[in-house]
């Protein structure tokens, strides 16, 4: 398989890797470079548990998109939310909410909610839940979750603080 | 797993055309119905592997001359927040919105979802309604050479097209329709979001004092590839819309369609949902 010398920019942070042109980008986080925090749950694009930020707060399926493609570009994943020791607010609301329980679903439901809280700050409850419809909580839940994104629109609307947290 | 011998980037439709020329290439823009393909061994790579993301010009949705230019490299979050598309296409902003999930929406580009040619691509439903026709570009005689191919010509079965292995989708095309112009669509799965259509429907036409003219039909996962519904456009062509009328074209709709029994649904659900979803959408349309 041909390989390519690609560049990314995961948190932050410049990272050169050498890729074959097949990898999936959640390959590529999770093996080449560490990111284990992204998680590979269905492989085909359906629960979310691979959603990545990219150059900004576009959200897509680290586990659909091809490693080759995305030379370049700008890549944030829950591992990068954290600023100075503290946790990003939609973290920290999702812990308070108790909207965790397996884990496995929650880096991509906090970074999908922080896409969604930045395009509409204040949401309703039935946009929350079309907002979130591209991840899956399969310990179902969901109204945990919901109310964790209410919460953290509060914080967020509240205290200005950006919805990246930069 | 086969070889990719050669991956390619390139910046302009020339040298994208040129290498679709020369030889076995796959196509790549989001991927996101590519990498489910490949890993489920229902494609293979080819030689060449061509990303067309960084094309000039592709991406770019204009109104221009009483057309709706929409660029193939368009995504369909793009289609589903674009304001003048709500205003002139508003049944391709619904589509969108309704479209697998954001994260998806983000990197589907309107070009692949229909060069996939799926009976249930459901950006492909609302494009028959707008009476769209997609244009197709490859390298001839030292240039680019161009034709149109109406959508309601363009499928000839399940994945497959009458687009050449040489040329690349480029845009998709409609005329801006009228200001009296009215458009539905409606999906139907066992979950709202990342379903695969069991059946989806669009209706669209000019529409006053209660009468539908200029009407298209469109119906998806009823047939080998989505379909333009002939019989029902018929039924309520030039028609006052009243209940009368409606149940005409349920009963034309569910003549229209030729569904199979699958995994997702049995032929005489989907043929019966034809009917539900006709009717409703004709309701719609009176209370519009």
């Amino acid at each position: 398989m041909k390989k390519h010398a690609i560049t990314l920019t995961v948190n932050g942070e410049e990272r050169d890797l050498i890729v074959p042109s097949n990898r999936t980008l959640l390959d590529a986080l999770r093996d080449d470079l560490g990111y284990t925090d992204t998680k590979y749950g269905c492989g085909t694009g359906e629960c979310g548990a691979c959603t990545i930020l990219v150059d900004g707060m576009t959200t897509i399926n680290g586990c659909l998109t091809l490693a080759a493609t995305m030379n370049g570009k700008s890549i944030t994943t829950a591992a990068g939310l954290a600023r100075n020791g503290h946790l990003h607010p939609v973290q920290e609301a999702f812990i308070e909410n108790d909207a965790i329980q397996c884990g496995f679903c929650t880096p991509g439901m906090v970074l999908k909610t922080i896409s969604l809280l930045d395009e509409n700050p204040r949401p309703t409850e039935a946009e929350i839940r079309h907002g979130l419809e591209g991840n899956i909580c399969r310990c179902t839940g969901y109204t945990k979750i919901v109310e964790a994104v209410q919460d953290a629109s509060r914080r967020i609307t509240g205290s200005n603080v950006s919805a990246i947290g930069e | 797993m086969s070889e990719i011998e050669r991956y390619i980037a390139p910046n302009q439709l020339d040298d994208a055309l040129e290498a679709l020329a020369g030889g076995p290439v796959t196509i790549v823009a989001g991927a996101t119905d590519l990498t489910p393909q490949i890993t489920g061994g229902k494609r293979v790579y080819k030689a060449t592997l061509m990303n067309i993301q960084h094309i000039e010009g592709l991406n770019a949705v204009t109104k221009k001359d009483g057309k709706i230019r929409i660029g193939s490299l368009v995504t369909v979050s793009e289609i589903r927040g674009n304001p003048m598309l709500k205003k002139h296409g508003g049944i391709l902003c619904q589509a969108a919105n309704h479209f697998a999930s954001e994260q998806i929406r983000n990197a589907a580009t309107i070009g692949g979802n229909i060069c996939n040619a799926s009976p249930a691509g459901d950006m492909i439903i609302p494009f028959l309604v707008l009476g769209a026709a997609v244009e197709l570009a490859r390298w001839q005689d030292d240039r680019i050479e161009t034709r149109s191919v109406p959508l309601d010509e363009f499928f000839t079965g399940p994945g497959r097209s009458v687009a050449r292995d040489d040329e690349l989708l480029t845009a998709v095309i409609f005329d801006v329709p009228p200001e009296n112009s009215i458009g539905f669509f409606r999906k139907s799965g066992p979950r709202p979001a990342l379903e695969i259509s069991t059946v989806s429907i669009g209706i669209g036409g000019d529409f006053s004092d209660g009468t539908l003219k200029n009407v298209r039909v469109a119906f998806g996962a009823v047939g080998p590839t989505a379909l333009r519904g002939k019989l029902t456009e018929a039924a309520l062509e030039g028609k006052t819309l009243n209940q009368d009328v409606i149940q005409a074209a349920a009963l034309a709709a569910r003549q229209d369609v030729s569904p199979i029994d699958d995994i997702r649904a049995t032929k005489w659900y989907r043929t019966h949902l034809i009917g539900v979803f006709t009717e409703e959408l004709l309701n719609n349309v009176c209370q519009n």
